[in-house]
């Protein structure tokens, strides 16, 4: 018997919570095969089995948060089989694989579908005789994600696809029209209940002890991106071009969030009882929205990189969240955020700032509008609201209107002359 | 009916096609008055003579060869090789010669002669008494393999045998002899050569197997049952001609099969049958095909643990099953 432990999933994490296991008491399991998925910071981490055998015990039940190093659950080890993973201790307890080494997967998009079953690829695999049986009964998708699968790694078996359909002929039970009968007309009709997908209580839970923790204090700076979206425009042909993506306003926008930082660290910092933390490294997460939630990669030193560089990374992260193929580290490690609801229209956001940072910038729409520009003239000109979120405990208004500050001098000040790369 | 044990089924099936027919005669090591090293012979020689059951010199080659040149010349020899182990002195005879006959003469002759061979281990038997040939002969054209499993098999299929007009080795597993006990039907009962049988029905796996393994997966789809896997077995009873019909139909049916045999691993029998399966009921398979055999290595080891952990038993059946049925 050896002890499976909650493994670290990435530095600083000390605890996570069991979002899934991949296999029940008396299964057997293969080195490597995934064992249990556990959630960290809105990612899922399906944790490869450290060795082969036959799972005993589950120890932490699903839903359940525990910290890094308690005991999770006993492998009985395959008779026969040299231990795989050799104890440093000499004792029975095993590590489990680390991330770094050993070969694991980690999907957002798991998370975001939120069905019973096992790994999406175990569901996704079907054998030759399920489709045949998923055409011959003309079982819809939607269906298919309802069918509990028993075979290993939650795989939908044969037999699973028969039940169901033997399930699904029958007729609609007397219940159903009791039901309606006894529903009273002041009730409403009863809905239904959208299953909590891991992702959704991360997000949850991450809100709530923001919002309970953190005083939010909230400002708002007007800019005038009429440069910006001039040059945005005579550029991005040729960008296109030559990068193969888009050139969008975020990068730009978190290279002006990277230069007002630079001249407000105090905003790039985390608060703590011991005192104020000063980050040395700028990594801004950037605020991407996926099925079923919102996932906050994270662009690490954005102060070394060019508006080029910044785009390229932003696209890669923005990309493989929407894929589900982020890593840990590709969502760890933030200083700040930017968020761009903007693309939907809004004009004032109010944001959560994700702890333990200190601030949240919202890009909100940019609309053209009359205003009064020098000379007292009135020109029409690109707007847009830049909303702030910032910890009141780690900073005062007026560094916060500093940094807004800095940021809308730098678009306002944009110019050709602003290098790209 | 009556029940009986593999040997005497044997022994009753000879007696039966020598009573039937004077062309067919016994030739073999200690076949006449010894009545055959395992008594598969027991009283024949008595019965039927020293001209009709004649003891041969230890040299296989000579026993076939004898055996061939009085098929060609109307008779309807058995020939006996006292273990499957020692059939490698006549391999050119069998191979190069009675196989290839009936098309060397472009039909003008045929060659009815049954090969009879003790085969198989988990008897003690070690290196020379242990092996399994049937993938061995399976390859060779022009030759029919069978194996049954039962009493009423090896005594229907031994009729068959004698009977068909080409070579037939007909392959006796030694610890079935006196392990497995069956009812045998009454009167001149003949199985024919290329059927397979469904022992067990069942419809969520299928374990396929021939000789000895068969009394094991009827055992493990015993025990299969009380766990709530209703288990088919296929009784393959003969290796070539190899009943395709009848091994699509169940996998077809089940959709997840296991062949076991205890003969080596590479290019064996499982091989086939899974090949056969994969060309014609992939659409309808719910798992890999799955196989339990012997390893590949060079012989059965006379040490009970090394000979156990060759020999593929229930308990090794019953946890492969399981596998696929938790699949």
């Amino acid at each position: 018997m050896a002890s499976v432990k909650m493994p670290q999933l990435g530095e600083s994490i000390t605890e996570g919570t069991i979002s899934k296991w991949l296999k029940q008491p008396g299964d057997q399991v293969k080195k490597y095969e995934g064992l249990v998925e556990i959630i960290t910071d809105k990612v899922n981490a399906e944790v490869p089995s450290p060795m082969a055998g036959v799972l005993k015990e589950i120890k932490v039940k699903e839903g359940t948060t525990v910290t890094v190093g308690t005991e999770i659950a006993v492998i009985e080890e395959a008779v026969g089989a040299a231990p795989t993973v050799p104890s440093p201790r000499g004792g029975g307890e095993l590590p489990v694989a680390a991330p770094a080494t050993a070969p694991q997967s980690v999907s957002s998009g798991v998370a975001a579908e939120g069905q019973g079953g096992g790994s999406s690829e175990s569901r996704t695999r079907l054998s030759p005789a399920v489709r045949a049986l998923i055409e011959e009964h003309r079982i819809t998708d939607a269906e298919l994600s309802r069918i509990e699968g028993s075979g290993i790694g939650g795989r939908i078996s044969k037999k699973d696809v028969e039940d169901f359909v033997a399930k699904r002929a029958q007729p609609a039970t007397a219940n159903g029209e009791q039901r309606q009968k006894t529903a009273t007309p002041t009730a409403p009709t009863p809905g239904t209940t959208v299953p909590l997908s891991p992702m959704r209580r991360a997000i949850a839970s991450n809100m709530l002890k923001s919002k309970q923790t953190i005083p939010h204090a909230w400002t708002v700076a007007e800019v005038d991106m009429t440069s910006v979206v001039r040059f945005r425009q005579t550029a991005k042909a040729a960008f296109r071009q030559r990068e193969g993506i888009d050139l969008t306003f975020v990068p730009i926008i978190v290279k002006a969030v990277v230069e007002g930082l630079k001249a407000v660290p105090v905003l790039n910092a985390s608060w703590s009882d011991e005192g104020v933390v000063l980050h040395k490294d700028i990594n801004i997460g950037v605020a991407v929205s996926v099925d079923d939630g919102l996932i906050v990669p994270v662009v690490h030193q954005a102060d070394r990189m060019s508006i080029a560089g910044l785009a390229k990374t932003i696209d890669d992260l923005a990309t493989r969240a929407r894929a589900g193929k982020l890593g840990i580290p590709d969502v760890q490690g933030g200083t700040f955020t930017v968020n761009n609801p903007g693309t939907f229209g809004t004009i004032l956001s109010y944001s959560i700032i994700a702890p333990p940072q200190a601030g949240i910038l919202a890009m909100d729409a940019i609309v053209k509008r009359p205003v009064v520009v020098d000379g007292d003239a009135i020109a029409v000109r690109s707007m847009m609201n830049l909303c702030l979120s910032f910890d009141h405990r780690v900073l005062d208004g007026v560094s916060a209107a500093r940094f807004l500050q800095g940021v809308r001098r730098w678009l306002e000040g944009f110019s050709e002359q602003v290098p790209l790369y | 009916m009556a029940v009986k044990t593999v040997i005497e089924a044997i022994r009753e099936g000879m007696d039966e096609e020598m009573a039937r027919d004077e062309s067919v005669f016994l030739i073999g090591e200690d076949v006449g008055n010894r009545g055959g090293v395992f008594l598969a012979t027991d009283g024949l020689y008595k019965k039927y003579g020293e001209l009709r059951v004649i003891d041969s010199p230890l040299a296989e080659s000579c026993i076939v060869g004898v055996a061939i040149g009085a098929a060609v010349n109307g008779m309807r020899p058995i020939a006996e090789i006292q273990f499957a182990d020692f059939i490698a002195p006549a391999m050119n005879q069998i191979i190069q010669e009675a196989a290839r006959f009936c098309y060397r003469t472009a039909g003008d002759f045929n060659l009815p002669m049954v090969i009879r061979a003790p085969w198989g281990g988990g008897v003690h038997g070690a290196l020379y008494h242990s092996q399994s040939i049937e993938a061995t002969f399976g390859h060779i054209p022009g030759l029919k393999v069978v194996a049954p499993g039962t009493p009423a098999d090896a005594k229907g299929l031994l009729k068959a045998a004698v009977r068909d007009p080409d070579p037939v080795l007909y392959l006796e597993h030694k610890r079935t002899y006196r392990l497995v006990k069956g009812d045998v039907p009454t009167g001149d009962h003949v199985v024919p050569i290329g059927k397979a049988d469904v022992k067990r029905e069942g419809k969520d796996l299928t374990l396929i197997a021939y000789g000895l393994m068969l009394t094991f997966c009827l055992d493990a789809a015993e025990k299969l049952a009380a766990e709530g896997v209703s288990a088919e077995v296929l009784d393959l009873r003969t290796i070539k001609p190899i009943d395709q019909a009848a091994i699509v139909a169940t996998a077809r049916k089940t959709g997840k099969v296991l062949v076991v045999h205890e003969d080596n691993r590479f290019a064996g029998i499982a091989a086939e049958v899974m090949a056969i399966i994969m060309e014609n009921a992939f659409d309808a398979l719910d798992a890999p095909v799955m196989r339990l055999t012997g390893p590949d290595v060079p012989a059965m080891p006379f040490n009970q643990v090394l000979e156990d952990a060759f020999m593929p038993n229930v308990e090794k059946i019953l946890a492969k099953a399981r596998e696929l049925a938790a699949y």
